[in-house]
C-alpha cells in the first residue's frame, strides 16, 4: 500500500508539474507532428506507399519524441537537485523509478496518439480496421521504450552534453523494441493475420518486462552521484 | 589525524576510515568521525577542505570510495531506509520543485517520508518558519532566503534524529537566523544531533559543542569547541594585508 502511495506521489507530482507549465507535451507533440508533416511532403505517398512507410515513420517520430520527453522529465529533477532530494527519502528507489516511468508513459502515450492522428489525416490512412492490434503493439513497445528511456534519462541527467548523450546511450539498448514495433506494426496495418506477427508482440512484451525489472533493481545506483 | 581524542559517545552515525575521490581529486581522506545523540558539531575549514563531501556522506547521498558509513554500528547501505528516516539534510541545493507551491513541496516530502500526521506536521513547519502566508506560492517566486526557509522546513518535517546542515544560514534574514540558532541549540538537548558547516566561525562556535576542523580533505582536529580559536588554516588578515602591500607575494 505504501509502495503504491510512493509511486502515485511521484506520478502525481510529475503530472502536476506538467499541468503547470505544459512544456513536455507541447514540445513532444509539435515535434512529432512536424516529422509526420515533413515526411508527407518529402514522399507524397499513395496508399500503398503509405502502408510501406508509415510503421517506420511512426516509430522514428515516437523514438525522437521519447528522447525529448525523457530529457524534459529529468530537466525538472535536475533543477535544485530534486532527484537527490528524493534519494534522501527512506523509499525504495525502484518506486521512484516506477512513478517517473508511469509519468513518461502517459506523456509519450498522449504524444503518440496525437502523432497517429496527424498521420491518419496527412496520409489519408485509416487506422480503425487494425486499431486493436496496432494499439496493443504500440502500447507494449512504448512501455519497453519508456522503461529504457526513464533509466537512461536519469543517468544522463547529471552529464554534460546530456541532450546528445541520451539518444546515443539509449538507442542501441532500445533497438530490439523499435525493430519489434516496426515489424509488428507493418503486419497489423497491412491487415495480415495476427499469427504472422504475434512473435514480435511477444518479443516486445518480453523486452518490456526485462527492462522494467532491471531498471527497478538498478535505479538505486542511478540515483547516487 | 585528529589532534585530540574525541569524547566517548554512544555511536549512532560513524564514518570509519572513509575516503572520497572524484576522479583524481581526493575530496576526503581517511575520515574517522563518530556522531552520537546530543552532539552539536561544527565542521570548519577553508573552501575545498571536504566539509560538503563529509556532510553528504553523513546524509547518505554520497557513497564512500573507501571505508564505511555506519548507522547504529551497521553499514548504512544495508539499513538505508532506517538511516534515511533518521536524517534531515539541508544542502546548497534546496531540493524543491520551482513550479510546486511551498505546501505541495512539503506534502510531497511528507509522503516520501511516510509521515503519520502529515497535515499537522506541515502546519507546524510552516508556522515555525513563518511561511503560512507563502504556503500557496510557487517556490520559484520566492526569494533565495525564503527558499532556504522552505528547505529547512522540508529537512525538519520528519523530525530527524540527525540534522545535517551545509551552510544553513545562507540567504536567511536576521529573524530566521535567530529562529534557526534557537532550534540548533534546543535539538541537542532533546537528544538529537546537529552537524553543520559555516564560514562564520564565531556563530558556529557559539552553537556547537564540538569542533571538527578539516583541511585538504583530512580531519585535523576533533574535540571540544571551548577555547578554540579560528585556527582553521585559512590565511587571515595578516596575509590579506601583505597581499595588498605586495601583490606578488
Amino acid at each position: 500500500m505504501r509502495s503504491l502511495k510512493i509511486i502515485f506521489a511521484v506520478l502525481g507530482k510529475d503530472l502536476r508539474l506538467e499541468w503547470r507549465n505544459r512544456e513536455t507535451l507541447a514540445s513532444v507533440c509539435v515535434f512529432g507532428i512536424l516529422v509526420v508533416f515533413l515526411f508527407n511532403f518529402a514522399f507524397e505517398p499513395g496508399r500503398e506507399e503509405s502502408l510501406r512507410l508509415l510503421p517506420g515513420l511512426l516509430w522514428i517520430a515516437f523514438a525522437f519524441a521519447g528522447v525529448l520527453c525523457f530529457n524534459r522529465s529529468f530537466a525538472l529533477e535536475r533543477e535544485n537537485a530534486c532527484l537527490e532530494g528524493m534519494a534522501l527519502a527512506p523509499v525504495d528507489p525502484g518506486l521512484v523509478y516506477l512513478g517517473k516511468m508511469l509519468a513518461n508513459l502517459i506523456f509519450l502515450g498522449i504524444a503518440e496518439g496525437v502523432i497517429v492522428f496527424a498521420a491518419s489525416l496527412w496520409y489519408n490512412f485509416s487506422f480503425v480496421p487494425s486499431l486493436k492490434w496496432f494499439a496493443l503493439i504500440t502500447f507494449l513497445c512504448t512501455v519497453g521504450y519508456v522503461a529504457v528511456g526513464t533509466t537512461f534519462g536519469a543517468v544522463a541527467a547529471n552529464l554534460h552534453m546530456r541532450e546528445v548523450l541520451l539518444p546515443v546511450l539509449q538507442f542501441p539498448v532500445a533497438l530490439p523494441i523499435f525493430i519489434a514495433g516496426i515489424e509488428a506494426s507493418t503486419g497489423a496495418l497491412k491487415g495480415d493475420p495476427p499469427s504472422s506477427y504475434t512473435s514480435w508482440i511477444k518479443l516486445a512484451a518480453g523486452i518490456a518486462v526485462i527492462f522494467i525489472v532491471l531498471s527497478y533493481l538498478l535505479f538505486e545506483y542511478v540515483l547516487e552521484e | 589525524m585528529p589532534s585530540d581524542t574525541p569524547p566517548p559517545v554512544r555511536v549512532s552515525l560513524e564514518l570509519r576510515n572513509v575516503s572520497k575521490y572524484y576522479g583524481d581529486l581526493a575530496a576526503l581522506v581517511g575520515a574517522q568521525l563518530r556522531v552520537g545523540p546530543g552532539d552539536a558539531i561544527l565542521l570548519y575549514g577553508p573552501n575545498g577542505a571536504g566539509k560538503t563531501t563529509l556532510l553528504r556522506l553523513l546524509a547518505t547521498v554520497a557513497r564512500p570510495s573507501e571505508g564505511e558509513v555506519l548507522f547504529h554500528g551497521k553499514n548504512v547501505r544495508q539499513h538505508a531506509a532506517a538511516a534515511k528516516a533518521a536524517i534531515g539534510f539541508v544542502s546548497h541545493s534546496t531540493f524543491l520543485y520551482g513550479d510546486l507551491t511551498v505546501r505541495e513541496n512539503l506534502e510531497f516530502s511528507g509522503t516520501l517520508f511516510g509521515l503519520p500526521e502529515a497535515e499537522k506536521q506541515i502546519a507546524a513547519a510552516l508556522e515555525f518558519f513563518a511561511l503560512q502566508d507563502r504556503a500557496h506560492t510557487p517556490v520559484r517566486k520566492l526569494s533565495r532566503g525564503l527558499q532556504q526557509r522552505v528547505s529547512l522546513a522540508r529537512a525538519l518535517l520528519h523530525e530527524p534524529k540527525f540534522l545535517v546542515l551545509d551552510e544553513p544560514f545562507t540567504g536567511l534574514d536576521a529573524a530566521t537566523v535567530a529562529t534557526l540558532e534557537t532550534l540548533m541549540r534546543q535539538l541537542p538537548d532533546q537528544g538529537r544531533t546537529v552537524v553543520f558547516s559555516t564560514h562564520d566561525f564565531a556563530r558556529g562556535a557559539a552553537l556547537a559543542r564540538r569542533l571538527v576542523r578539516l583541511e585538504a580533505g583530512r580531519i585535523r582536529y576533533d574535540g571540544p569547541v571551548e577555547g578554540r580559536s579560528q585556527d582553521s588554516g585559512v590565511r587571515g588578515p595578516d596575509y590579506t594585508k601583505a597581499l595588498i602591500l605586495n601583490p606578488e607575494s
